[in-house]
């Protein structure tokens, strides 16, 4: 009966008021302040009167499952905090007196460089890859795919050590003129592979065929009028796919690149195969020596936390640098989200003391 | 407040030349599906052609060879007798490189049914893209002429606002807007208003009527049969790939002569 949708209505207002009411009687429309009945005169707003509804406050819904569930949580988070914190085997002393040494901060500037190159490398070689693989060549998309193909086909290990043993295959690389004796290069590889080289083409080219997939995949999500418009206006393929195309892949680009950067970030820890000391390298070593396994694996884990905390919000930022005009409002920034509370609970100290 | 206070400075800003339209014994297939059977048009500078026809009677196909978005498979278009894409030498027609074919669609506005403007700029930035990237304008006189070029569709004060936030007869506005930028002698319109509620198509309709004043060639392809009577000099109707009847608006629409063109027209006022 449209009875009881109308007392569900009056109740939570009056709720805001009265909340205690509300609870006690749940279900029966008698218990209705504002005198039920059937008079159709009752079933308007107007009953309320104009003053009345100017006072009506929203009160909030109770969730109580979901503070359940919170405080659940809460507890077992609290536990796992206390269990980390006061176990004495995972030895924080020692995370402590390592964590700013000049080997481990060494090894961490190590771990940023080749994050950073093999990253601009597998990122500006995977957006060739994936312009080629959508171009209408098909010398060209056919060279993309290949390359994806061998690149994610192989063991990203495999591939570091045959850059890194590429000397004992090929003994000396020589650039030069077919059929001529000019050489515009001519070096033992070895003096060419160091384990940096090596580590940074092994990370990278790997990196570019996962790049080049998920690049396309972000183009791909740009609906082809853009182009076509872009087209029919006169733009040229360069600036279609720079200016029109790539700037809202990015919406769909940005979360999975940032997954794939921070899985770099650590993915880097398999240069110890090639003995380039980087941070887990640098981590192995000491506790080779010292034999304090887990905390030294916890200085790595912290710096690891540090650096992909930090990624965290560069990407918060940059993607909302990229929602532009692809929703109507933009989320406030969490600074903004403060300063409004801060202003918000400011005037509500000033209301009450008024 | 729209476009129909902003009349006379239409004419002055875009340039008031037109560009003669040939089209030959276009053909035009997909697969198995003939779209356009056998296509002979022309179209005087300077004067409104309105298209109409079923759907799938092979009108979009048709404006959208026009500025060569689609390759004829046999016949030839040519604006102002410049054969669109392709360079003649004796009997053969060869491939103009892409950036030959980018310079003429330069001369060709084009607005779409789904607008497709550039969802991540402005509508300022919109409008002055194609004239910075395709002709080389400078970026501030681009924004300037944008700016001309927004007030005379009636929406100056959305300049810096994102098409997302802008509603659809406001968002073909500003794609007429972005089309008329490049200055071209032909401008194509392809069903301009049929994505748009009802209440927003006159403010559409208002801003193609001014522009038919103006002097640039029209074509639009269009189911407002009432807007096709008024604005149109010529009248096209098409159905299965071939234009089936042509003339004055008091002919093609007062008086079809033919079945099929009579048989359309009364599903639509009836509709």
């Amino acid at each position: 009966m449209t009875l009881t949708a109308r007392d569900a209505a009056s109740r939570t207002l009056r709720t805001s008021g009265e909340e205690s009411c509300a609870s006690d009687m749940p279900g029966r429309p008698e218990d209705d302040g504002v005198e039920g009945g059937g008079a159709p005169a009752d079933r308007s707003l107007d009953a309320l009167g104009e003053d009345r509804i100017e006072r009506l406050r929203v009160a909030p819904a109770r969730r109580p499952v979901r503070r359940a569930v919170v405080t659940i949580v809460g507890v077992l988070v609290l536990a796992a905090l206390v269990a980390i914190a006061l176990n004495p085997r995972w030895e924080w002393g020692v995370v402590g007196s390592w964590f700013l040494a000049r080997s481990i901060i060494r090894g961490l500037g190590e771990t940023l460089k080749l994050t950073v190159l093999s990253g601009v490398l597998g990122f500006g070689l995977g957006l060739v890859l994936a312009l080629m693989r959508l171009s209408r060549s098909r010398l060209a998309s056919g060279l993309s795919w290949t390359f994806s193909w061998i690149f994610r086909s192989t063991p990203l290990l495999v591939q570091m050590l045959i850059w890194f043993n590429l000397g004992y295959l090929y003994d000396r690389i020589v650039v030069g003129v077919p059929f001529t004796n000019l050489s515009i290069l001519d070096a033992r590889t070895s003096d060419l592979m160091t384990p940096l080289v090596a580590a940074v083409l092994g990370l990278g080219l790997h990196q570019a065929a996962y790049a080049s997939e998920l690049i396309r995949g972000g183009i791909l999500s740009v609906d082809a009028g853009q182009v076509e418009a872009a087209s029919a206006l006169g733009i040229p393929a360069r600036d279609r796919n720079l200016r029109i195309v790539l700037p809202q892949a990015m919406r769909a680009i940005l979360p999975s690149a940032f997954n794939e950067v921070i899985g770099l970030v650590k993915g880097t820890a398999i240069v110890y195969v090639i003995a380039h000391a980087e941070l887990f390298f640098t981590v192995q070593l000491i506790y080779g020596r010292t034999q304090q396994v887990l905390p030294m694996l916890m200085v790595a884990t912290l710096w690891y936390i540090v650096i992909t905390s930090l990624l965290s919000i560069a990407q918060y930022y940059i993607e909302r640098h990229f929602a532009k005009g692809a929703v109507r409002t933009l989320p406030p920034t969490p600074l903004q989200r403060l300063r409004a509370n801060l202003t918000g609970l400011r005037s509500k100290s000033t209301e009450v003391r008024a | 407040m729209t476009a129909l206070e902003t009349t006379t400075s239409t004419a002055a800003v875009t340039a008031p030349r037109g560009g003669r339209v040939e089209v030959r014994a276009a053909h035009k297939a997909y697969g198995d599906l003939e779209v356009l059977r056998g296509v002979d048009l022309t179209v005087e500078p300077g004067t409104v052609t309105a298209i109409l026809g079923p759907s799938g009677s092979g009108k979009s196909t048709l404006l959208r060879t026009l500025n060569h978005l689609e390759a004829l498979d046999r016949g030839v278009v040519a604006i102002d007798g410049e054969i669109m894409g392709y360079r003649r030498r004796d009997d053969l027609l060869l491939e103009l490189s892409e950036k030959d074919v980018l310079r003429q669609r330069t001369e060709v506005g084009m607005v779409f049914q789904q607008f497709h403007l550039f969802g991540h700029m402005t509508a300022l930035q919109n409008v002055a893209e194609a004239p910075r990237r395709a002709l080389g304008v400078p970026k501030r006189e681009a924004l300037a002429r944008g700016r001309e070029l927004l007030e005379t569709v009636g929406l100056a004060a959305k300049a810096d606002v994102y098409p997302r936030q802008l509603s659809g007869g406001q968002q073909q506005r500003v794609a007429i807007a972005r089309a008329l930028a490049l200055r071209p002698k032909v401008l194509l319109f392809d069903e301009p208003t049929s994505a748009l509620d009802p209440e927003l198509v006159e403010e559409v309709l208002a801003v193609i009527r001014d522009l038919a004043s103006a002097g640039t060639t029209l074509l639009i392809v269009t189911h407002e049969i009432a807007f096709a009577r008024d604005v149109a000099d010529h009248v096209v109707f098409m159905d299965g790939g071939r234009i089936v009847e042509q003339g004055p608006p008091e002919q093609v629409i007062g008086a079809p002569r033919h079945e099929r063109t009579r048989g359309f027209l009364q599903r639509i006022h009836a509709a």
